[in-house]
């Protein structure tokens, strides 16, 4: 970085590259997996701190799931399961025995990065890449068609899971009970609507599409199982909910922004520029916290996010 | 409560009964909880191929009876214990701040730069050392307390994202000779590490029965004091509390969330903050080696914090269960001797942690169910 006409040209070329949109794309898809979850769990009132365990306990048992099976679907349900599994420990926890829910997330996120840890020298899964899936067309448009639609298969499941998101938590009658929760538990519960119990609920379905995006991170980004594989972006993830205002558009709209910082980082390098280094690791979180702080207080949460709800009690 | 007329005859022993019914209770669901968690990670060491006679042994070794082994025990409970603390201040007022992590690490940072650059004599540097690593956690948690009473951010979410830019905020310091790198001169060819902290300039060392204890178990102890005294009993202490249980009533009597709230968490940084220094001036070689290297707060951080958590916020309680994580940690390098990987004691650690979360939620939710028993048979 010699001068100013330098950083243009630079930035230019990372914004002409197709490998940056591709980058986002895979980024965003693992943010997108965990957040659409997320924010359906928000809806309902509850903030999961342990998405980040649910990500790396859903990527390691995908892991073992293909290397028991061999078969890319068995892994991805695997994923799902495990991820599941540890929603079942926070939900029940946290909205059943009613411990403090950042807590339980807290504790879940040390004890699966130990577990998976200590597992993953005992068992040692085997896996590899899904295959690639070029949508006729659609993978023909410039820039972005690559990155949105030339992608390894995993990926298109988000095409199914975020419409679907919108479709349960707005035109469903558990929809409109999981909101109800979110927003006045006192009232959705003289009206019949078991509370804890909704939220429970919207703890799985986040566990669920937690899993599926670990299973993504194997089978479509990564390939190989490690401890380190997750590396924080679960609390990414929630962050783009915050970011988004709670809406599954502007949710989707941070996982892609905060997905932009993390490929620059990688774009900048695969160039051949020279950046700081410690700047660029630090970049996605200085976003995140940046756009945190310019957004968080123009939007309205759910009026009872991360608030416990125990009957007769105010 | 129209029934006057006939009291039942128990009615005047029910309380006592009660009383130790219910501390039976509680020795019986702790108990229950401890021996679970442990004898589930058990079953894990034993179904990847270990034995659990060795282990339980290697653990009982490494953190106290092997020689010199619980006076390490005590100086690694002596900076969970600090982190704890600072998490117990914060957490009473309602805050959730889960940084320690970077906050322990920009402390020790803060303790590193400013130790070096103002030297003089050893007791100076000292306090010099210990004094800006309190700061530097405070300034760290009080980026999350301006974004919180400012832009409304959670202080959950900021205080999470600040741990990863603390770590590599200091090792962009640890890359500067600038900031924080020492002289090439004196340091291996490539290795980022501070300079070394001059023999005399480092917290003193107590020889007891052939353990050495770091004078920082005594200050932490007694800051616990101090902090239990002033949460029960100063008019402070009492703002705070109310703040946390019930922030529209602390508002109504005049309690600022910002003041008292914001307060709270510097608070909690800046013991954070300090439990690094201590690590720098007085950890030893389990701490970087009186050096400032990557990853140096070494999950302190983390575990004070659910240190703070199982005691559920009581500062006295964290003094015992310091110890006990302080135990868990020490003992890891004996457990990975006997063959199986030593990282069984983090889940060992997290498996107990939530297994201490369950009883007080039992007795919560019995407690409730009996007085709605109560209430309901009295109508």
């Amino acid at each position: 970085m010699e001068s100013l006409g330098d950083l243009f040209s630079a930035l230019v070329d990372i914004f002409t590259s197709e490998s940056t949109y591709i980058n986002t794309a895979l980024f965003a898809g693992l943010l997108a997996f965990a957040a659409t979850g997320e924010w359906v769990a928000e809806r309902a009132g509850t903030i999961n701190i342990s998405l980040e365990g649910m990500l790396l306990f859903g990527a390691f048992a995908s892991a073992v799931a293909y290397d028991l099976s061999g078969n890319f679907v068995v892994g991805l349900m695997g994923g799902a399961i495990g991820g599941m599994m540890i929603a079942w420990v926070q939900a029940q926890m946290s909205h059943n025995l009613s411990a403090n829910q950042f807590v339980v997330g807290l504790t879940l996120n040390i004890l699966i990065f130990g577990l998976t840890g200590f597992l993953m020298r005992e068992m040692d899964p085997v896996t590899e890449l899904a295959p690639r899936w070029e949508i006729p067309l659609l993978s023909d448009i410039p820039l972005i068609g690559q990155a949105l639609f030339g992608q390894r298969w995993p990926f298109y499941l988000l095409f199914i899971l975020i419409p679907l998101s919108w479709y349960l938590v707005f035109r469903t009658r558990w929809g409109l009970d999981l909101r109800a929760s979110g927003e006045n538990p006192q009232s959705a519960d003289v009206s019949g609507i078991d509370v804890n119990k909704v939220r429970r609920q919207t703890i799985y379905y986040a566990g669920f599409t937690s899993g599926l995006g670990g299973a993504f991170l194997i089978f479509a980004q990564v390939g190989v199982f490690e401890d380190s594989i997750v590396g924080g972006r679960g609390f990414i993830a929630i962050a783009a909910v915050i970011f988004g205002g709670w809406t599954l558009k502007g949710t989707i709209a941070g996982c892609v922004l905060f997905a932009g910082a993390l490929s620059f980082k990688l774009s900048v390098q695969g160039l051949g520029y020279e950046l700081n280094s410690e700047l660029l690791q630090a970049l996605p979180f200085l976003v995140t916290i940046g756009a945190v702080a310019i957004f968080a207080h123009r939007v309205r949460p759910p009026a009872a996010l991360a608030q416990p709800f125990v009957r007769g009690l105010k | 409560m129209t029934d006057t007329a006939a009291p039942e005859p128990d009615a005047e022993s029910a309380p006592h009964l009660a009383k130790g019914a219910r501390a039976g209770e509680w020795v019986l669901f702790y108990s229950v909880s401890i021996v679970g968690a442990v004898a589930l990670s058990l079953v894990l060491v034993e179904l990847t191929g270990g034995e659990s006679w060795p282990v339980i042994s290697a653990l009982l070794d490494g953190s106290v009876r092997s020689p010199g082994r619980w006076g390490e025990t005590l100086g690694a409970s002596a900076p969970l214990l600090l982190v704890a603390l600072g998490t117990v201040i914060s957490g009473r007022a309602g805050l959730i701040n889960i940084g320690q992590e970077g906050q322990v690490l920009i402390g020790a940072a803060f303790a590193t730069y400013f130790g070096f650059q103002f030297g003089g004599a050893a007791s100076v540097n000292l306090f010099v050392i210990l004094l800006f690593g309190a700061i530097g956690g405070a300034l760290w948690a009080g980026i999350a307390a301006l974004l919180r009473y400012w832009r409304g951010v959670p202080e959950v979410l900021t205080t999470l994202l600040l741990v990863f830019l603390a770590g590599q905020a200091v090792s962009y310091g640890l890359s500067r000779e600038a900031l924080l790198l020492a002289p090439s001169g004196s340091r291996g060819n490539r290795n980022l590490v501070s300079e070394q902290l001059a023999e005399g300039n480092r917290l003193p060392r107590l020889e007891v029965f052939g353990n050495e204890l770091p004078t920082m178990v005594f200050v932490s102890v007694l800051l616990a004091l101090l902090v239990a005294f002033a949460l029960a009993w100063t008019v402070w202490g009492f703002r705070i509390r109310t703040l946390g249980q019930n922030p529209n009533a602390a508002r109504r009597a005049g309690v600022s969330g910002a003041r008292y709230g914001g307060t709270a968490l510097l608070i909690g940084g800046g013991f954070a903050g300090l439990a690094g220094a201590a690590m720098f001036a007085g950890g030893g070689f389990a701490f970087g080696n009186y050096q400032l290297v990557p990853g140096f707060s070494a999950n302190i951080g983390w575990t004070g914090l659910l240190v703070a958590l199982v005691a559920q916020e009581r500062a006295l309680l964290a003094i015992p269960v310091a110890f006990i994580f302080a135990s868990l940690r020490t003992s890891s390098s004996f457990v990975g001797s006997t063959g199986v990987e030593g990282r069984v004691t983090d889940i060992m650690e997290g498996l107990l942690t939530l297994a201490l979360l369950i009883p007080p939620a039992v007795i919560f939710i019995r407690g409730r169910r009996r007085a709605r028993a109560a209430s309901t048979a009295r109508t």
